[in-house]
């Protein structure tokens, strides 16, 4: 287990100082996924340890933006004017955005191999 | 207990991370809960009920966010390495990206464009000012990216670090409702619609209810991120220069 949050931490340092060193638009943690994705590429069959750490860090993935989401709404009443744009074209937009790209995929991704599950409807563990 | 005792053992307790720690998860555990009583209906989202209970304390506790945030950091943090962790799903959907990868790119770049256009142009209907347009602008992707990209356009990076957040909300609570009522029931099509859309909470939600859906949505989430931050100050320029 520690091996692989090792890991995990490992390409999260390499995708910060990238994100840096570069000036990338994209935050250190998504580029520290890309890395252990390709790393996955290379070694072809993941380790348990590794797929059991990351399931486990992603069970409750939720849990983790709590903190943040706190932060944002004690600043809410900074939000004064323009209150009722910003709050119509948020939810307008969001759920177009979500409804439109869903029947688009679901129209272009090609047919589900048997156990990918589109019919499974199974709940968090 | 006197109530002076108590009022002291508050503010000894208020300084310890482990207050703030500690709130956060207890918030959380009521928010799942009352989630799963409610039969995993997504509107009873436990992130929106923990952020709920957690803003109502430090409200009535009169406790500044930074003295929370010394103990929720911890929860904080895991945020990084869970995003790294993403890749693991990702790579059990190497065979469909791998047949897909051309769909894939077209559904972000689609997904981003659409979410940054329809948003500019209701608020630009409902006159919202310049400066909220820009901060509005980059709302779909998570928070430091979005900030930076409002800074870029002239946005107010504060007031984008609530849009981001108010999208990721609605689109986890709200999203599937909708996808439900169109009948959509391909599970990567919904999570991957939740990546594009809500950012990190509508991938943690689509996580929540299907392994497909979360890998999907961990995918666009992190594409769009790119795309975003490529085709919002080009979109920006081109609209408003």
């Amino acid at each position: 287990m520690i091996a692989a949050f090792a890991l995990i931490l490992v390409c999260q340092l390499f995708g910060e100082v990238l994100s840096e060193l570069f000036s990338l638009p994209v935050p250190g943690p998504v580029i520290g996924l890309g890395l252990l994705f390709i790393g996955l590429l290379v070694k072809r069959k993941p380790p348990k340890e590794l797929t059991d750490a990351a399931d486990n860090l992603l069970i409750h993935f939720s849990l983790l933006f709590v903190p943040a989401g706190v932060g944002v709404i004690t600043q809410i009443d900074r939000v004064k004017s323009d209150w009722l744009p910003i709050l119509a074209s948020l939810v307008i937009s969001t759920l177009l955005t979500i409804a439109a790209t869903a029947f688009l995929m679901s129209k272009l991704l090609p047919k589900a191999p048997a156990d990918a599950g589109s019919t499974r409807d199974e709940g968090a563990k | 207990m006197q109530p002076a005792d108590l009022t002291q053992l508050w503010v000894y307790l208020s300084t310890k991370p482990l207050t703030g720690l500690t709130i956060t998860l207890v918030a959380y555990s009521i928010g799942f809960w009352l989630y799963q009583k409610s039969n995993r209906n997504p509107v009873c989202n436990p992130v929106v009920i923990a952020i709920a209970i957690i803003a109502a304390i430090l409200h009535v506790t009169k406790t500044p966010y930074s003295v929370y945030f010394d103990g929720a950091q911890f929860v904080h943090f895991l945020l990084g390495p869970a995003t790294v962790a993403l890749a693991v799903p990702l790579f059990r959907q190497l065979e469909t990206l791998k047949r897909a990868l051309p769909v894939i790119i077209f559904g972000v770049l689609f997904g981003s464009l659409m979410a940054t256009a329809s948003t500019i142009t209701i608020a630009y209907f409902l006159g919202a000012s310049m400066e909220t347009l820009a901060s509005l602008a980059p709302k779909s992707v998570t928070t430091p990216v979005a900030m930076g990209i409002a800074r870029e356009i002239g946005g107010v990076p504060a007031l984008t670090a609530v849009c981001v957040i108010v999208t990721g909300i609605v689109g986890a609570t709200l999203g599937p409702a909708v996808m439900n009522i169109i009948g959509l029931t391909d599970w990567r099509a919904r999570g991957f619609a939740m990546g594009v859309g809500a950012h990190g909470i509508g991938t943690a939600r689509a996580f929540q209810v299907n392994h497909t859906a979360g890998a999907f949505s961990g995918l666009s989430m992190g594409l769009n991120t790119i795309a975003t931050a490529l085709t919002v100050p080009f979109l920006w320029h081109w609209l408003f220069r």
